[in-house]
Order: structure tokens, then sequence, then C-alpha cells
């Protein structure tokens, strides 16, 4: 655990667990559950305060939840060893009682009292995580203070516009870090939920509103394994929804303002003949639905593909090289079954790509970058 | 008229059973088809943990997997779960309160076939192009969305066994109310009766949001409404809303009788009466209530707002203390008891365990801002196989080997049982509590596959393994039943010999009509207080043996809902094929035509004699 338990939680509510004496039981709870897990995927290695408040969440409850079974394991295994039939006696009646009030009393109060413990951090996140009011700032200039992303969920891929800057890609996020990042979520088509586990709870797109919420990052995920997080998709929306995956890539923010300026001024240019080719071939075939340049807005049949060449992954979950993107090309129904992504026959004259048009395509493809 | 005794053909056996009335035989009747539709479930579940027990496995495909899935769920809960536990009611509860029959015999006989059909109908969807592949919630985009019949077969399935249960619960409700024995007052009522009652009170009020939200869903369907088609100024939260308004409390339909078995289990094989009587009354009453308050917390991450979610997280967390209060009271019961550890004695000290660890983890995802990091996550599929596996599961497995030989006058295996319960309960637990650190480890639910290297390998496998165990514990469970049906040696009444409740004091096998003379009640635990006092007689009798009045047999049941069956394929296919209108008419035109003879025909039923009642040595 990079974190400990005081950046978590407001001091009062520090005072309210050490009175409760669960501190030491939730340091042997935190220890024991983040040894769970990729440390790019799992919310028990929370990356950003939203992250980390839920996780302390979960932390609390437990601890709570461990005292009520603690509680109630003593007094079943007590019971179950003393009060045996072998023990007591085969022709033993035992006195019949009817209950205690006292004990009701007790059973209902101490409940009650664990539960207000737990209801009051929990009141507490609940509208905390809910604030956007800091959407809409704007500074002396008129420029927004923060980065919103508007998610567009589609069968099966996602796109992410910055309408404040001018740019949209796909599949793979880009934010900055140490700062709240606000979006706006909706669906395109069926609903979907958007989901980065390491830096905090879902929220689904829905087909008739837009959904805001905003999550935060600590650091730049170009120190984890793959140099991403990962997102997923949480709610069914199809055969595919296993594959609905996404990437997010965070930068420290003079990072990102590059990042973003390369977005809006990058001019890709093919290089060398097999990418040349590979563009012509892209050109008739794929740009009614794909659109190679960063800068823009929302809109896009498919997914943007500015960004090809930096992502972690081909189609949102095949590795990324240029084996899966020749296969992916020429039979995306085989891969991500239900996608809308039409299959080559229908945009190569009733033919599949051949081998010498597949490798053009991705020598092209991969060479689609604003990092490099 | 002893009829039970006489040995009868296959045909005319068969007729019987298609035409009863008797609450007996219709418990039978949903025992044998809900254990039918549990194998079904069992085995798509089994092909599920397969899929998922090796990462980029390829054994069914994408679409099929969504098909199973929902198939699992909705086969459960409303093929199996629930009409198991109706068999169990119908087969304990007008014993235990002392009644001849339930209120309406003729509307129970026509729930059961309405649900026998529905469930039916729901999986011939297998066979006719597709099953349903939205999930058991059928969230509206994609159910709008889902190509094929596959929708439309869960929609008019569930709409038609819905209608069963709903008519299921009004009749036990109208049992309760108006048919318990002289001095059965409310009070005095067994906790299963109780529980049965309370959740049939839950069917009354979530069975309505749930048939019309399938109309709806019908409607935009099969004849082009637009309720929840945003497009044209639909909206699909509202299916949400109609589905958990009936989802939440449906939990509690299957939990509560599950309640009410284990308290029974407690109390007798204690050899103690339930601690806290007038408090676990209370306390289902209070679930029951607040079953409807919290349907939202399934809602959380839909974008409610923050003072809707603060609110049902509070409200969620409330159902904790009389639930709780339950757990204690149970405690308390066995404490100070004489403990048998039999075989559902075995399910109901396994149940406290797996119960509380499904329970509190419901605590923790009525904290909100949590549940955002746990929904719809596998976390989620943890917990609710908790409490619906281990509460409702559990429960039922204890009351078949409980209530064996109240309903067929023989005794499972205990052996056996024990095994069964060992088996089902490790591979349980095996297949569950990791499933919990999968949703924690950033794994969503309904994945027809998972990527390696993602942290999930080893614990999808081992969750698998689990479900081997279970599969095992189960299909000693049958072979236990065959041994037993083929051995059939029978035991009379009271087998457990600790019988506290009404129905251990009735003559095995069974009368046709229950009681020769109805009992006298005399306190809680009527059947103990009377073996207390040394009573000779088995029980106290509030009158003298007189004419028993009994319904007739009835085919018009049966026909109702092949009417109704039938139409659902003319709804199904209309629009698409020329016959489907003249069907879905004809269909109608059966179900409303058995419904005017069932009105304009009398039927006043039987009498059966003082004088045959006095020879009928079984009837005392």
């Amino acid at each position: 655990m990079k974190t400990t338990m005081k950046e978590g939680f407001d001091l009062a509510m520090m005072k309210g667990l050490k009175k409760w004496r669960l501190f030491s039981l939730l340091a042997a709870l935190t220890i024991f559950l983040s040894g769970c897990g990729e440390e790019y995927l799992s919310t028990l290695t929370p990356a950003g305060q939203v992250g980390r408040d839920q996780f302390n969440l979960l932390l609390l409850s437990s601890a709570i939840m461990a005292l009520v079974i603690i509680v109630v394991v003593i007094i079943y295994v007590v019971a179950l060893v003393k009060f045996r039939r072998k023990k007591v006696g085969e022709d033993v009646i035992p006195k019949q009682v009817e209950g205690s009030h006292t004990l009701e009393i007790v059973w209902t109060v101490i409940p009650i009292l664990l539960l207000i413990v737990l209801a009051i951090p929990t009141v507490y996140y609940t509208y905390k995580h809910a604030d956007v009011a800091a959407m809409d700032q704007v500074d002396e200039e008129g420029n927004k203070t923060n980065v919103t992303v508007n998610v567009k969920a589609s069968l099966y891929w996602w796109e992410f516009e910055y309408p404040d800057l001018g740019i949209v890609t796909a599949q793979e996020l880009v934010v900055p870090t140490d700062q709240k990042v606000y979006f706006n979520l909706k669906a395109a088509d069926v609903k979907h939920s958007f989901w980065i586990p390491t830096a905090g709870g879902k929220m689904d797109t829905n087909v008739e509103n837009v959904n805001q919420f905003y999550l935060e990052f600590d650091d730049a995920s170009a120190s984890l394994e793959q140099g991403v997080f990962y997102g997923k998709c949480a709610e069914l929306c199809g055969p595919s929804h296993a594959l609905m995956d996404f990437k997010v890539k965070t930068l420290e923010p003079e990072d990102f303002n590059a990042w973003v300026e390369t977005m809006k001024t990058n001019e890709h240019v093919a290089e060398g003949e097999l990418a040349s080719q590979g563009e012509e071939i892209f050109n008739t075939s794929c740009i009614a639905c794909h659109a190679t340049s960063g800068a823009g807005t929302t809109g896009g049949m498919g997914p943007n593909l500015a960004t090809f060449g930096d992502r972690n992954r081909v189609a949102g979950f095949m590795s990324h090289d240029e084996e899966s993107l020749k296969e992916w090309i020429n039979n995306p129904q085989l891969y991500k079954p239900g996608n809308l992504m039409p299959q080559p026959e229908t945009i190569n004259d009733g033919e599949k790509f051949s081998e010498d048009q597949l490798d053009a395509l991705a020598a092209y493809l991969m060479g689609l970058s604003v990092e490099k | 008229m002893s009829s039970i005794a006489k040995k009868k053909g296959f045909g005319a056996t068969l007729w019987d059973y298609l035409t009863t009335v008797d609450h007996k035989k219709i418990a039978i009747l949903y025992l044998a088809a809900g254990s039918l539709f549990f194998v079904i479930g069992g085995i798509e579940a089994m092909l599920i943990r397969i899929q998922l027990a090796q990462p980029d496995n390829d054994f069914v495909s994408a679409g099929l997997f969504n098909e199973i899935i929902t198939m699992h769920g909705t086969t459960m809960i409303f093929l199996a779960a629930m009409p198991i536990l109706f068999g169990f009611m119908n087969a304990v509860m007008p014993l235990q309160i002392g009644a001849r029959d339930v209120a309406f015999p003729f509307l129970n006989a026509l729930g059961f076939w309405l649900f026998l059909f529905g469930g039916i109908f729901l999986n011939l969807s297998w066979f006719m192009g597709g099953a349903p592949d939205a999930g058991w919630t059928s969230y509206a985009s994609l159910s709008l969305a889902s190509p094929g019949h596959g929708i439309d077969f869960y929609a008019l399935g569930l709409q038609i066994s819905g209608a069963g249960t709903y008519i299921g619960g009004i009749n036990f409700l109208v049992t309760i109310i108006n048919m318990r024995a002289p001095g059965m007052t409310y009070m005095r009522m067994p906790l299963f009766t109780w529980t049965t009652f309370v959740a049939s009170a839950l069917i009354l009020f979530a069975f309505p949001p749930l048939t019309i939200g399938l109309f709806f869903l019908i409607f935009d369907r099969m004849f082009g409404g637009n309720f929840f088609d945003h497009t044209m100024g639909g909206n699909t939260i509202i299916w949400e809303h109609l589905f958990w308004i009936f989802g939440h409390p449906e939990v509690y339909i299957l939990i509560l009788p599950a309640f009410g078995i284990f308290s029974e289990i407690f109390a007798l094989f204690s050899r103690k009466r339930l601690f806290g009587y007038s408090s676990m009354v209370f306390a289902t009453v209070l679930i029951g209530f607040l079953g409807f308050m919290v349907w939202a917390h399934h809602m959380f991450t839909v974008g409610l707002g923050p003072t809707a979610n603060a609110i049902f997280a509070v409200a969620t967390m409330a159902i904790a203390v009389p639930t709780g209060m339950k757990i204690f009271n149970w405690l308390l019961t066995i404490w100070g008891g004489s403990i048998k550890v039999t075989t559902p004695m075995l399910y109901a000290l396994g149940f406290i365990p797996s119960f509380v660890a499904g329970g509190v983890t419901g605590i923790m995802q009525a904290a909100a801002p949590l549940d955002y990091q746990l929904h719809d996550s596998y976390f989620i599929v943890a917990h609710f196989h908790y409490v619906i596996v281990g509460g409702v599961v559990l429960a039922i497995l204890a009351a078949v080997h409980l209530y064996w030989p109240l309903m067929f006058n023989q005794m499972l295996n205990e052996t056996l049982g024990k095994w069964t319960f060992w088996f089902f309960f490790i591979g349980f637990h095996c297949t569950f509590f990791i499933q919990h650190f999968l949703g924690l480890m950033g794994m969503p639910r309904r994945v027809f596959t998972f990527g390696a290297n993602q942290g999930w390998d080893t614990f999808n496998l081992i969750s698998s393994a689990g479900a081997a165990l279970m599969a095992i514990g189960v299909i000693i469970l049958v072979i236990n039943i065959i041994i037993t049906v083929v051995k059939n040696v029978p035991v009379g009444n009271d087998p457990w010999e600790d019988g506290r409740t009404l129905e251990w004091a009735i003559p095995q096998p069974v009368p046709f009509y229950n009681f020769k003379q109805t009992p006298l009640v005399r306190g809680l635990d009527t059947f103990w207080i009377e073996k207390q006092e040394g009573n000779k007689e088995g029980m106290t009798y509030a009158e003298p043996v007189s004419d028993i009045h009994m319904p007739n047999n009835s085919f018009i049941p049966f026909v109702m809902t092949i009417g109704l069956f039938i139409a659902a394929f003319g709804a199904l296919y209309n629009g698409e094929k020329d016959w489907a209108i003249p069907v879905l008419v004809l269909g109608l035109a059966i179900t409303l035509g058995s419904m005017a003879v069932r009105s304009i025909k009398d039927d006043h039923g039987f009498h059966i004699h003082k004088e045959d009642l006095m020879n009928d040595e079984g009837g005392k």
C-alpha cells in the first residue's frame, strides 16, 4: 500500500474510528486486501482520491462487518459445543425460554449504532463524489479551469472527446494527474457503464441522459507494467460486452498539455512506400468511419485512429502488434461478435483484404501517432 | 373413500394429477416441476463455470454465453426457487394451521399450471431460435435491441408464470387469514406460516410492477409500442425502476420462507421453543415492509443523484437491524437447547455463517460510494449467491429432508443426506467466496470470457472447481431420492420425534381430507404441548366427527393455461407470420371459454359422510 489511512479520512472521522477501536483491524485488513489484484486494474490499489475514499469505505465496512461476524461465530461455536444432545443427555427437555427483552434491545441498539458509524461517511462521500459544480468554472480569460471529457460508449468501443480543447480520441483515455477530471457520460446505442477500477467506481452511460462525475489520478501511468490503467464496460451490452475494454494513460499536467498541443496540430504524413500504399487503401475503404486527425469533435462512426500507433491494444483487447491488427481487420465479427465494423468483403469489392493490402494497412495504422 | 392407499394405473394417476385440486398433490407437482427447472438451471450454471474456468476460453460462444446466464438467472429465480418454496408452502402451511385445504383449491391448481407452462414456454426458446440474452434483469435498451425472439419468450413466459405466482400468493393470504383452526391466533402461527403470509403479501404488491413492465416490453417488441424507446420519447430507466420495485421484494419473497423453514428446524432439533417468537414475527413483517423501500440500491450507478442515493443507502442499511435480530434469535434458540445434528439441522447450522456472510456484504453494498466499485462486478455475483444459495437453496435442501416424511411417509437416508450437505456446502463456499475478491480485483460480471494475466486466472479456476463439488452434492441427493422411493419404507407421523407444530400431528399417510376433526390449538407449538401433557389421542379436537365438504377435481385449470400458452405463440410471431393473430385469438378464446364454463357450471363438490370417516383408520 502506497498510502496510509490518514490521507484517506478526514480528521474527525479518524477520531471516531479510534473511539471504536477498529484501527488495528483496519490496518490488518489493508495489508491483507492490497495483496490482491493487479496494480493497474484492482480496486484494492486505488490510484486517486475517489478510489481511495471508496477503498477506505470498504475497509471501514469490512471492519464493522468483521466485528459482527466474530460475535456471531463465538456464540455459534460455544452453543454448538455446549448444547449438543450427546452432551446434554438424550432425554433432557430443555427449558422452554420465551425470549428476553434485554437481549432484544441489545441486538437492536448495537447494530443501529454500528450502522450509524457506516452511514455517516456513506452519506458524506455520496455527496462528495457527486459534486461536479467545478465543471463549469472558468478563469479570468473565460477558459475552463478543469479538464472535461465527454465519454460516448458504443457497441463495443469508447470515444473520448475533450470539448474545451477541441480534440477527440478513442479507446485510450488520456488525462492529467493531480487534478479532478470531469466526465460527461452517454451511450450511443444501448446502455453501457464506464468503469476504471483503480480510479474509482463506475457510472452508467445511459441512452437518454448525460451522467456526470469526476475522477482523480495521483501518478503518471508510465510506471505501470504496461504504462496504462485498465478500464472496463460494466453493464451487459451484448455478445462482446466482455471485450469492451479501454485503457487510461495518465500524464503529468505539462506532459498532458504537450499531448493536447500535438493532438491539435499534428498532421500525419505516411512514412515510407508501404505506409503510403496503406494510406491509399485506408482512404478508399476505411475513412468513411474512421478519422485520423485528433483535432475535432465527436461524431465519428468508428473510433478515431489519430493515436492508433500509441495505443496499448488493437480493438480494445487484442495485443498491439501488426499480426493481431491484420487478423482483426480481415474478420472483425470473429474476434468481437456483434460489433458494427463492416466485414472486409463489404468494403473491398466483395473480397477479403490480401496479405499485401493488410501489410500496407498495418504499416500505415501503426504509424498513426502523436507521441512518436 | 380411503383414496390414497388405492393402487391405480399410470393413466389414472396421470389424470388424477392433471385435474387435482388437493394442496398436497399440487405441492408434489410444484416440487417436481421446480426440481426439474433447478436441474436445468444447474446445468446452465455448470456451463458458465466451465467457460470461465480458464482465460480466453471458447467452450461456448459470446452470444450463447449471454443466453445461458440469462436463462440461468431467470430459471433459478422464477422457475426453481419460487415454485419449490410454493411446493413446501402448499404441503405444509395448510396442515400447520389445521386447514382442510387452501381457500381456493381450483385457483391453486390454476396457479401451478400457469407457472409450469410459462416455464415451458420460456425454455422452448432454446429450440425456437435462441433464448433471451439480455440478462435476467433484461434492461430495456439492450432488450429492445436484442435480435430474434429470445426476449419475447422471456416477456411472455414470465407474464404467464407470473400470473400463476400471483394467484398462488393471493390464495395463501386468504387461506391464512380465514382458514386457521380454532385457537390458532396470529401470534400462535408457526414461523413458516408467518413467513408464507408475509411473502404472499409481498407477491401481492411486488408482482404488479413486473406485470406492467413486462406488458410494456411486450408492446414495445411485438406491437410497436414506444414505452422504452428513447428516440420516440420513451425512457429505459422506467424499466429499471419497474423491474427493481418488483425485483428487490422478490429477494424477500424467496428468503422469508427460507427464514421460516430454518425457524422450524432450529426449534425442532434443539427441542426448544423458538427464542423471541414475537420479535421474530415483528422482524419478518418489518423486513417485508422495508423490502419495498430500497429498490434503488440496485441503481446507485444509474445517476439518480446524491440525494436519492443517500436516502436509499441509509434505508438499505436499516434492513440489517431486523435481519440481525433474526440471526441472534436463532442463535439463542439453540443456546441452552438439546441440539441433534440431523441433515435438516446440518443445513440450518450451515446457513447461519453463510447467510451472515451474504448479509454483511449486502451492507457493504448499501454504502453507495463503495457500491460504485462493487456494482456489476463479481462482488455482486458473490453476494447474491451467498444470500440465495446460502439462504434460499440451503433452506430448500433442508426442507426436502425435513418435510419428505410429511409429504411421502418415507425418510430420506440421513448418511447420504449429510454427504450431500458437505459436498454442496464446501463447493458453495469454494465457488463464491473467492468471487468477492475477483470483483474487488476489477472483474465485471456477465463477461463471457476474460483475458489472461489480469490476475483473475487462479481464482476463476478455484471457483469452477467448487461448482463441480456442488454438482456432486446434488447428484448424491438425486440418488438418495431414488433409493428412498424404491425402498418405500413407511415411517408414520412425527418421524423426527420432537415435532412441535400441527403438521407433525397428522396421521401418515395423510388422508386426502387432512384432519378428520379440526384440531383445537392451545398455544404456540401446539403438538408439543399435547405431547408434554401425555395426550394419547395426539391432539385435542375442536369438533366431533362430522361430514366433510370437499371440492371436485377439475380439468379446467389445465385447459385455461393451455389457452394462454397457445395465445403466447400468436403474440410472439405477430407481424411475422400470417397465422399469428388467429392463433392469438384462438388461444385467448380457449382461456375465456374455459373461464365461462367455470363460471356457468355449478360445481358443489362432494361430502365425505361421517360413517365413511369412522371406518377410515387413517383419519384420526
